[in-house]
This record gives C-alpha cells, structure tokens and sequence, in this order.
C-alpha cells in the first residue's frame, strides 16, 4: 500500500516560489493500479521525482506498506528506494551493457554474486518475453524490447511497488497496449502495487482500477475507475467517456444521459418516447466498457419549446434520474467545455 | 642507388634517430600515463562536485576549474620553461625525457581533464536518475555508469590527448627532453640535414597516424549506442 500524506513541493525561482505540488493526499491500495492523470504542467514530473526520492518534499510524507520513505536517512535511502521499481518513458536503460547486464545492474548494487544475479535476471526476461536477447544491447532493440527490459530491471529487486512514468508514450499505439497488457499482468501475478503516470487516458482505461486527475499540483478528482466514470459532469468522466464531436444544430435544450450497466443496454430515447410520447434527437453517442462495466454516454435534443410544457428538460432530466441514469441539461458552452477537457486529456476519439 | 646508400651512411638516421624514437616514446608513454590518471581523476571531480552534479562542491568546483584554466592557458612552449626549477626539484634534473614528463603531464592534464569533463557531461541525465532511483551509491554511478556509459567520448578524449603529447614531447625536445624534436632542430635546422628533417617528420606523421587508428578501432568496439 502507498500512502502519501498532504506532500508539498515548492521550488525556489531567483525570488519567486514555484509550488509544484500543492498539498497531496493520495492512498492505493496494494494490488491495485492507480493511473496518475494530468496535462503537462500539472507537477506530475514533480511528483515522481518526490515519490523515488530524487527530490526531497518540502513537506509531507510518503510511505510504503507503513514505513516512511521521505523522513529516511540519507543512509537508509539507498534501501529505502530499492523497494520502489521505476519504469521510464525512455526505458534509461545503460547503453554499454547487454540486455541481461542491464537487468542484473540492480542486483548487482546490492552485491549479489554474479551467478545469483544472472539467474534471476534470466528469469525476468523470461518474465518479459525477452530471453533470447540477453546478450543484445539496447541500441539492437525496438523501443517496445526496450521498455520490456525496463520493466523487466525494475522488477530485479523485488519492489513492492512499480511506478510507471508515462511509459507508452514514447511508443506507437500497438506496442502501447502490449506494454500495457504485460505491466497488467505483471500487477496481478506478482501482486504487485502499480502508480502510472500518464498524459494520455488511453492508458488509464487500458489497466488502471483507480484514477486520480492532477491539476495545478493538487489532486482535484479520484477514485476507483467506475465511480469517476459515473460523476457525470466531472473531468474524468468526461474524459473517460468522451462523446463525439457533435453538431449542435437544435433550438431545443441539450439533455447529457449516462447509463450505466443494465441502463447501458437499453435505448434511451425509446425509454423518453415511451413515457413522454415525444421523442428526442440523438445528437452524439458513445458505449464503453471501463473495468467490466459497461457504459452509454448520449448528448440529446429535446423538441423545440419542451421546456415551457410541463412534460418539459426538467421532467425529462428528473424522470431519467429516477429510472437508473444520471441526466443534466447543459448549455452548449458546457458541451464545449467537455470536448476541451476530453481532448487536453487525451481522451478524445 | 646512391642516395640510399647515402641515407644508410649517415649516423644520425642509423644511431641517432632509433635512440631518439624511443625517447620520445618514453615521453609520451610515461607523461601518457600520469596524463590519463590524472586528468581523469580531475574530470570526474569537475562533473561529481559541479551545480547539479551527484555531489555539489561548488567551492571545489570554482577552484579546480580555475586551476586548469589557468594551466590551459599557459602556451605549452612558456609552460616548460617556467617549470625547470620546480622539475629540477621534483625529479633532480631537468635534462632528459623524464624530465620533460613533469611538464608534459602539468600541460596536457588539464586539458585532457575537460574532455573527460565533457564526455561525462554526454551522459543523459535520464540514465544517471535510473540508476540512483535503483539504489546505487555515488561511486557505484561514477563507475558502472558514468564512466562504461562514456567510453566512447572518453577513448576518443585519450587519443587526442596522445596525439597532442606527441607534438608536445618535440617541444620539450628543444631544451633537453631529447627525442625527435632535438634531432630534428640538431641535425636538421642547425646542419641543414635535410634528410633527418624529413625523416624525422615522417616518423611523427607514422606515429600519429598509428595513435588515430587505434583510437577509432578501440571507439568502434565500445561503443554500443
């Protein structure tokens, strides 16, 4: 388990004060895989710098399984960072020495003997798919082999926590979803905790349990993926289940309809007609499966003037609420607002 | 055949110049040495204590690099001779290829010290940061990493120095080192012996070419990237 407490991290520009990050509180539980969200900027390379220790907070404290990391000595550092195993953007991985070298280097600093450390790198390049490029460097390699090999020497010291900083986005969208899938396995079979930090949402919808959206150094929205997914209106959810560019060529008032599960299944606008005898336009549409649920985004057009009869918006909205959806009326600047979101996110279609 | 046999005739290419091979060679092996150790010794301490290094010394870091601004900026031709007494001293002479070492390492260290400097300086950050983040200590960095991961900058770095020492050791020759650079103004400026000069020049082109070569060849077989 991860548990960060209130962690702050401000910078010193010549006179000025940078806060990266504005006070922190995020816990995952083990096992789990926490997406880490936030458009450049919002402090997430702060962040992961804080979390392996690179730099010291100004405050706060970040700790794993109970023990603190961030009150550790400079001395007890060293050990205290072996229990976190980081996967790069650009894997890092040394030049100079062969796959397998690359993947016993952390062993090696620990003073393994060379027998002990080749074995067990061998074995997690088995564990990657890798074993026979042991003896290839990494410049032979794709960029896919070479993330492997990252995640495969983030693994050698047996962390109990794999941090993943944007580690597909150096990758094109093929190789993303292998590496994802193997970061996702690796999670459930090692039991592994997994914080992955990510511009894009493509890779929290891929593997993550939970999310939280970093903005401005604060965590402004979280949760696990099916509750964010369901706050309709919020950030998250409207990336995570973003609608497609859609005309707005109605007079009538903009009704934005989420079911889900069983709601996912059935037509909304044959569910409105049924009860209101007038039926609705569809404007944009989108269904999804997050986690195992399945979602129906829907943004539609109600007749002209619904909203001066009393079978009018309001109704309507109220009516789907009552029968399993969550439903708003919006303007069109907030339809606006939420193709931005989706789309800074990177979550638009 | 006549002028062959004129050059095998002529003492100074058959005695003096295979004796004053091998003192330049002595020159540049041993003032190579003390070079390389040194400098690199300096070029690591210049990276590790620099703003943003593994271990920020900045007082150490001023100091060092003054020093070898300094040094650097001393033509090597004033250098050598504002170092004969403090040689005399160091080594009790200051005739001789050995003595001409003391010199030779005080004027290419430093500059040999700033192409390791930068070599490692080449290291991407990124590397440095996934090293530490796995629990490396400092001088495990410095040495699994900074330095394998630099190798090709810094044999590169070893062969121009080499080379240079090589130019260097035929200025030391001039007020007593010995070697090629006193045969040729011996024989060559002051008899007008042609014939050594060229000779002399030939052999220093060979060796230079010799020191190239082996320098790439040696960069090609390390460099993995």
């Amino acid at each position: 388990m991860i548990s960060i407490r209130d962690l702050r991290k401000v910078y010193r520009q010549g006179e000025r004060e940078v806060v990266a990050l504005d006070g922190i509180d995020l816990t995952v539980p083990t096992g789990a895989v926490h997406g880490i969200i936030g458009h450049s900027g919002a402090g997430k390379s702060t962040l992961v710098r804080c979390l392996t220790l690179l730099d010291r907070p100004t405050s706060g404290s970040v700790s794993i399984d109970g023990s603190d990391l961030s009150t550790a000595a400079d001395r007890d550092l060293l050990q205290a960072r072996r229990r976190i195993g980081m996967v790069f953007q650009h894997a890092n991985l040394l030049d100079s020495r062969t796959v397998l070298g690359n993947v016993a280097y952390p062993l090696e600093v620990t003073g393994q003997d060379k027998a002990a450390r080749t074995a067990r790198a061998r074995e997690l390049l088995g564990l990657v798919g890798l074993e026979d490029y042991e003896s290839s460097y990494p410049s032979q390699l794709s960029g896919g082999q070479r993330q492997r090999v990252g995640i495969a020497r983030a693994l050698a010291s047996d962390p109990r926590v794999l941090l993943c900083d944007e580690p597909t986005s150096a990758l094109d969208p093929a190789t993303t979803d292998g590496i994802l899938e193997l970061i996702r396995d690796l999670s459930d079979r090692l039991g592994l905790t997994v914080v992955v930090i990510t511009h894009e949402m493509h890779v929290v919808k891929k593997i993550c349990t939970s999310v939280s959206l970093l903005d401005r150094g604060r965590i402004v929205e979280g949760g696990a993926l099916t509750e964010v997914a369901s706050d309709l209106g919020s950030r998250l959810s409207a990336a995570l289940l973003p609608l497609p560019e859609a005309a707005l060529d109605t007079a009538g008032s903009l009704v934005e309809v989420l079911g889900q599960g069983p709601a996912a299944d059935v037509p909304v606008s044959a569910v409105i007609k049924d009860r209101f005898g007038h039926g609705v336009r569809v404007l944009a549409g989108s269904v999804e499966d997050l986690a195992g649920v399945r979602f129906a985004h829907h943004l539609l057009a109600l007749p002209d003037g619904a909203d001066d009869r009393t079978d009018g918006t309001e109704a309507v909205v109220a009516f789907l609420e009552q029968n399993g959806y969550r439903a708003a009326q919006r303007t069109r600047t907030q339809v606006e607002t939420a193709q931005g979101t989706a789309q800074d996110l990177g979550g638009a279609q | 055949m006549n002028w062959f046999q004129e050059l095998l005739a002529n003492p100074a290419l058959t005695e003096a110049l295979p004796e004053a091979l091998v003192e330049t060679l002595v020159m540049v092996g041993i003032a190579g040495v003390f070079t390389l150790v040194i400098g690199l010794a300096l070029g690591v301490i210049l990276h590790v204590t620099a703003p943003g290094g593994l271990r920020p010394v900045s007082w150490l870091h001023v100091l060092l690099s003054a020093v070898i601004n300094v040094t650097r900026s001393i033509p090597y031709a004033i250098l050598m001779v504002a170092l004969i007494p403090f040689t005399a001293w160091l080594v009790g002479t200051s005739i001789g290829p050995i003595a001409a070492c003391v010199s030779l390492t005080i004027g290419t260290a430093p500059f040999f010290a700033r192409l390791v400097e930068t070599s490692l300086r080449e290291v991407p950050s990124g590397t440095v940061d996934a090293a530490r983040v796995m629990g490396s200590t400092r001088g495990q960095i410095v040495r699994k990493v900074l330095l394998p991961e630099a190798m090709p900058g810094l044999v590169a770095s070893i062969t121009t120095t080499l080379v240079m020492l090589v130019g260097y050791s035929a200025m030391a020759g001039l007020i007593g080192g010995g070697g090629l650079g006193r045969l040729a103004y011996n024989y060559g400026y002051q008899r007008f012996d042609t014939a050594v000069m060229i000779a002399t020049i030939v052999i220093m082109v060979i060796l230079v070419q010799l020191i190239q070569w082996v320098g790439d060849r040696i960069v090609r077989a390390v460099d993995h990237r």
